[in-house]
């Protein structure tokens, strides 16, 4: 059996097992999933600008526990910002984010770093520290979080690397793993502290069918193995619908359509159908918006 | 458009403010995070082998030229006035009081200070400062805090090497190529360099501008433009203002160290 092959079916055996689709999609005017202990993450009213846009302008959605849960739209949409807004990087102008109920305070230091140890992330360029080895990168967060014996935390780390097939590589640097190796390596990291949740910013860009087909398969297994919430920020819709079980799509500011993968494959909403589609023109125009092409050809101008 | 010229240095003028403010927040939350260096030495001990050691050739031998010049030019004054057996003195207060500190921050500044703006920078480009911040470690305390620290420590340790190569450089031309005295330099040098007066004041020096060249060279790197530009932008800088803080401060440091 081929290694691709090898990989769809460990595919297709997690998404059997995936958890049941929530709803069926509200599209164009959205209201959020009701939650309560359900939901992992809420956020209501979200405001956040930048140089005076608006990059979200009342969003609202919630992560339900135990899902994996997709953010997908257009680049540009603010989606990695989304990240930053949950994670506490950046404060919101207006509206609430909580994490397991208690509100993410992105200026009470103290109290959101006690949030983050709850929390993994895996950066779109794996984010690794390069002056340290795979095996101390991973270790990275026992040592400055733990005080644990130096042969268990070996015993740790091994198995994390493990998880992401790469405890052969754990003597390598940086600099010497392929893009989507240090992907895996950082995601050993990001679950070494066995979080609640595990954030993924573009996981599947610049890899390989086959990196990218291992990277699809370990984060449906490690979160239906470690009982995790997974929150994928992606633009790649074939891979994050096969592994999502449920998909917030973003434009405009806006949460535009949510819903199961087989519901929004079947949505007729224009702007829907042409993210799913991957059409070139649509809702989402293929120009960026210009004066008319005659007018800027024929006027003198600086460019 | 009469205003636009008023409006652009008003601007210029918020930007520097805005960044000195960001720059004094940043050696505020360095200061505090103080007690990281303490609790883990290994991380202050890398560094002072990073800041410190890997400087140690390019200090020596800059003090070397630099006592070497020194004993020519210092015999060719002093040799009018028949006094070439002051040169050992001339040669060492030079050194103890001005050139140590002065050229060994110069050098710190263009050596350590700059790779240390590089490796900040790109720390932040690579998200690497990020993805510590997502595992709750506090990237200032525990990057930023033990540098400073390295930095700080390692400047007088260098200027005293720097000081001490360069007397060797000035015994070398002054008694060896040019014929003074042995004795007479020693003992002139002995005599006459006061321990309170000349040394202890360029220790005060150097730990001042390795206060000012680390942490501009810090807030150079962890204040830059995440991209290949804004890094390169960020060392430049940090080696030019570096330079200019080290040599404007010495003046008043100077003035206020040994004017009436």
């Amino acid at each position: 059996m081929s290694i691709t092959k090898g990989y769809q079916v460990r595919l297709a055996q997690v998404r059997r097992r995936r958890v049941a689709p929530m709803s069926e999609p509200i599209i164009e005017q959205p209201a959020p999933v009701t939650g309560g202990g359900d939901v992992l993450v809420r956020i209501r009213g979200l405001v956040f600008r930048r140089g005076g846009r608006a990059i979200f302008d009342g969003v609202e959605l919630d992560i339900r526990r135990g899902a994996v849960t997709a953010i997908m739209g257009p680049s540009g949409t603010g989606k990695t910002t989304l990240l930053k807004l949950i994670t506490g990087q950046l404060p919101p102008d207006a509206g609430t984010i909580e994490f397991d109920g208690e509100p993410v305070r992105a200026r009470d230091r103290a109290a959101l770093y006690r949030l983050r140890r709850r929390m993994g992330m895996l950066f779109q360029s794996g984010a690794l520290l390069t002056d340290l080895s795979v095996f101390d990168n991973v270790a990275y967060p026992l040592r400055e979080h733990g005080r644990l014996p130096a042969s268990l935390l070996r015993k740790l780390v091994l198995l994390k690397l493990e998880a992401v097939g790469l405890r052969g590589a754990r003597d390598l640097m940086p600099a010497e793993l392929s893009g989507g190796m240090a992907r895996r390596v950082a995601l050993a990291r990001a679950i070494a502290l066995d979080p609640d949740m595990v954030l993924y910013d573009e996981p599947f860009t610049g890899q390989d069918p086959i990196s990218m087909g291992v990277l699809v398969a370990l984060i449906r297994q490690l979160n239906d193995a470690s009982n995790l919430t997974s929150l994928v920020v992606s633009h790649d819709v074939r891979e994050t619908a096969q592994i999502a079980d449920y998909i917030y799509l973003i434009a405009r500011g806006q949460v535009i359509a949510q819903g199961s993968p087989e519901a929004l494959a079947r949505d007729a909403s224009p702007w829907v159908r042409q993210f799913m589609d991957a059409k070139p023109d649509g809702p989402v125009h293929f120009h960026h918006p210009a004066p008319a092409l005659e007018a800027d050809l024929f006027t003198r101008g600086r460019h | 458009m009469l205003f636009d010229p008023l409006a652009r240095l008003g601007r210029a003028g918020l930007g520097v403010l805005e960044r000195l403010g960001r720059a004094h927040r940043l050696l505020l939350a360095i200061l505090l995070g103080s007690a990281e260096v303490l609790l883990r030495p290994r991380l202050l001990i890398a560094q002072l082998y990073n800041i410190g050691v890997l400087s140690v050739l390019i200090i020596s031998v800059s003090g070397l030229f630099v006592g070497m010049v020194l004993g020519l030019q210092g015999h060719y004054v002093l040799a009018r006035f028949g006094a070439v057996e002051s040169l050992g003195l001339m040669v060492a207060a030079s050194l103890v009081r001005e050139l140590g500190p002065v050229v060994t921050a110069l050098l710190v500044a263009g050596r350590a200070g700059s790779a240390l703006s590089a490796e900040i920078g790109l720390m932040k480009a690579t998200e690497q400062l990020a993805g510590l911040e997502l595992m709750a470690v506090d990237p200032v305390r525990r990057i930023l805090a033990p540098r400073f620290y390295g930095g700080v420590l390692a400047m007088p340790l260098l200027a005293a090497i720097f000081s001490a190569v360069g007397v060797l450089g000035g015994f070398f031309v002054g008694v060896g190529l040019l014929g003074v005295d042995a004795g007479a330099f020693w003992s002139q040098m002995q005599n006459q360099v006061d321990f309170r007066e000349d040394i202890v004041n360029g220790v005060i020096k150097s730990l001042v501008f390795g206060v000012v060249v680390t942490w501009i060279a810090l807030f150079q790197g962890h204040d830059c433009v995440p991209t290949s530009e804004g890094v390169s932008r960020a060392t430049t800088r940090t080696v030019v203002l570096g330079a200019l803080a080290v040599l404007g401060l010495d003046f008043i440091l100077t003035a206020l160290m040994f004017g009436d």
